[in-house]
């Protein structure tokens, strides 16, 4: 008995360290191609941000050259390629993404985290929101004794799923910001208010951010409803659910500790998969409205020709999407005894 | 022969039981109607107006709403949205047919070795899959396109090769998962005892058997490519000079088309969209049916 366990544990641990090595493997990877893709082309991103500046200001410095010159030298980039990538190496462990040129000398990860609070504001309630309004909507589109108009919900929803929720955000920005002015257009707050902890900030904001996430919620629910309601239909054909009903449960209790109890596993390893890719998920929807989160910053930096910005967002997303599929399969043995940690 | 016998005696048609089977797949029906539709009026579009002129800028009187002369209105560097329309359709299907081309072929070719002959290239193969579905594709995308290209020289072909370096991730899953399957049933192991070399198996056995898979697969990889390009374009990252459908939101929204009430130039391009994405994904919604028997309708 003991021994039994002590193995179980030795697979766990084994388990355990075979993903952790993978997250290790993923975020190396990502590294070294962002470290990679900027050294494989043409383009000098200092040069780029100089040129922009001679374009929009009309003022070219003579000596452009030796400035050049003098920031490859302050950024590394006269060394040789692997004492380079050891420096780059060194200092994303150290967790510095290097200087924005668009607001130098301000760090990247410092930009990125003015932002950050904002998407994960917008994106977590969404996609809490958008998870439980699909989950049921499908749960119950599966389930035969539901009335006939929620099975109807399905494919409308279905089609909105299909179409970028950016389109969804210039319909909506155009029909009830702009037409029926019920909500303002874009932005965050509203000019003039400070940031602060009040009652009518908060609601300025709320107002700013109904928009935005309506079209995220409506883009992506019909995603959530199709995967509950496929989980449903197949889990009904399951024994155990027909003995359930042949000793003669209350379709209630069918419902929830039959059907819904086992269907949403996979809908949890989902959730937890969303969660990871919030960064990036809302990035076109947060520019079309100018949202002040990731997705207006890599779009300025985008324009401003920002390349250290755009790395740091990547890296970033990277990271945060292997962390949460680390959680998922660390979970999920948890959420379905019928997993073992050992795959054989 | 068989086949060709029962049609001269008499039994329904081989149109008559397409007919048939879209009446029962709607979405695949409805799919097709809209895709049909878009094809109808962007390529025979092209004949009737000059797309070639009149889709480019300071070609017409700009900011002109719908009307007699402009039935979609202009824009305001002066292109014929009709003209934008029917050229834009084109294009932004020719960035996904491209890029979905090259993926679903490189997805088969890497699919079939990996799944096929296993051994190490099986498992490089596999962990490469597994790290690039870990990382946001438009972010990486957004990165070698921001990057790599120049942004004053993208065209409709950088799109599609910039697109196409993550079309091939998904083939290849489906392709392997699907061969290593199948390359253990009976009729595989019988082509190999009667003497079947391992391309003809490949070929004449494995493929025809998966070719729902890979037309549902190159269905969902034109989409990605579309979703993706639209992407890059509203994030200022496509071709500045040609008239795709994303290119024309992009203006529009840079130019705040809504805030001055130039409606048209941006309802054009999103109805497109629409279409195009509703249109792909019913279709493939309708191939999955055909691909896998088992989720049937059957009321």
């Amino acid at each position: 008995m003991l021994s039994a366990s002590r193995e179980n544990l030795t697979v766990r641990l084994g388990y355990i360290l075979r993903r952790f090595l993978f997250l290790v493997f993923v975020m190396w990877t990502a590294a070294t191609v962002l470290f990679l893709i900027p050294r494989m082309s043409r383009v000098n991103p200092i040069r780029e941000r100089f040129n922009a500046l001679a374009r929009s200001t009309g003022y070219a410095p003579k000596d452009l050259e030796s400035i050049i010159a003098s920031y490859e030298l302050k950024f590394g980039l006269d060394k040789p390629l692997p004492q380079q990538y050891v420096d780059y190496m060194a200092s994303v462990l150290r967790g510095d993404l290097g200087v924005s040129l668009m607001s130098y000398p301000k760090p990247v990860a410092e930009l990125i985290g003015e932002a950050l609070p904002w998407t994960i504001g917008l994106l977590g309630v969404t996609t809490v929101l958008t998870f439980l309004i699909g989950t049921v909507i499908g749960a119950l589109a599966g389930w035969p004794r539901s009335p006939k108009w929620i099975k109807g919900m399905v494919p409308p929803l279905m089609i909105l799923a299909a179409i970028p929720p950016v389109i969804l955000a210039l319909l909506l920005v155009y029909f009830i910001g702009f037409r029926l002015k019920l909500l303002p257009m874009g932005g965050a707050f509203s000019a003039g208010l400070t940031k602060e902890f009040s009652l009518p900030f908060i609601l300025d904001v709320l107002s700013h951010a109904i928009l935005p996430a309506f079209s995220l919620i409506l883009g992506s629910a019909g995603f959530w409803a199709l995967g509950m309601r496929g989980m449903g239909i197949t889990i009904q054909g399951e024994d155990y659910v027909n003995f359930a009903e042949h000793k003669g449960l209350k379709p209630g209790r069918i419902f929830y500790w039959y059907y819904v109890r086992n269907a949403i596993l996979p809908q949890v390893t989902s959730l937890a998969l969303a969660f990871g890719g919030i960064i990036s998920a809302g990035v076109l929807v947060e520019s079309v409205y100018g949202f002040p989160g990731i997705g207006s910053t890599l779009s300025a930096a985008i324009l401003a020709n920002d390349y250290f910005v755009i790395y740091g967002i990547g890296y970033i997303t990277v990271v945060a999407v292997a962390v949460s599929m680390l959680v998922v399969d660390l979970l999920y043995p948890l959420l379905d005894p019928r997993i073992r940690y050992d795959r054989k | 022969m068989a086949i060709a016998l029962q049609s001269t005696i008499g039994g329904p048609s081989q149109r008559t039981l397409i007919l048939r089977y879209l009446r029962r797949n709607k979405s695949l029906a409805v799919g097709l109607i809209i895709l049909i539709f878009l094809l109808v009026f962007s390529i025979g579009g092209s004949f009737v107006v000059d797309t070639e002129k009149l889709a480019y800028p300071l070609a017409v009187a700009p900011l002109q709403p719908p009307g007699a002369e402009f039935p979609l209105g202009t824009d305001k560097d002066g292109r014929d949205l009709l003209a934008v329309m029917i050229r834009g359709i084109l294009l932004t299907g020719a960035i996904g047919v491209i890029a979905g081309t090259i993926g679903i072929v490189v997805g088969v070719v890497l699919g079939f070795v990996a799944g096929y002959f296993g051994g190490p290239f099986d498992l490089v193969v596999r962990w490469v899959t597994e790290v690039l579905l870990t990382i946001p594709g438009l972010i990486l995308l957004i990165i070698i396109a921001g990057t790599i290209v120049d942004k004053n020289q993208v065209s409709v072909l950088t799109m599609a090769a910039v697109t196409s370096v993550l079309a091939w991730v998904g083939p290849t899953r489906v392709v392997r998962a699907q061969v290593l399957t199948m390359k253990e049933r009976t009729f595989v192991s019988i082509a190999k005892l009667s003497g079947m070399g391992n391309m003809e198996i490949i070929f004449k056995e494995l493929m025809p058997n998966m070719l729902p898979f890979l037309v549902a697969a190159f269905v969902g990889q034109v989409m990605g490519a579309i979703y993706a390009s639209f992407g890059l374009e509203i994030l200022g990252l496509g071709p500045a000079r040609e008239p795709t459908i994303g290119m024309t939101i992009r203006w529009a929204t840079f130019h705040s088309a809504m805030f001055n009430q130039w409606w048209w130039w941006l309802l054009w391009p999103v109805l497109a969209m629409v279409l195009i994405f509703a249109s792909l994904s019913l279709i493939n919604v309708g191939l999955d049916e055909v691909a896998n028997p088992r989720i049937r309708r059957t009321e």
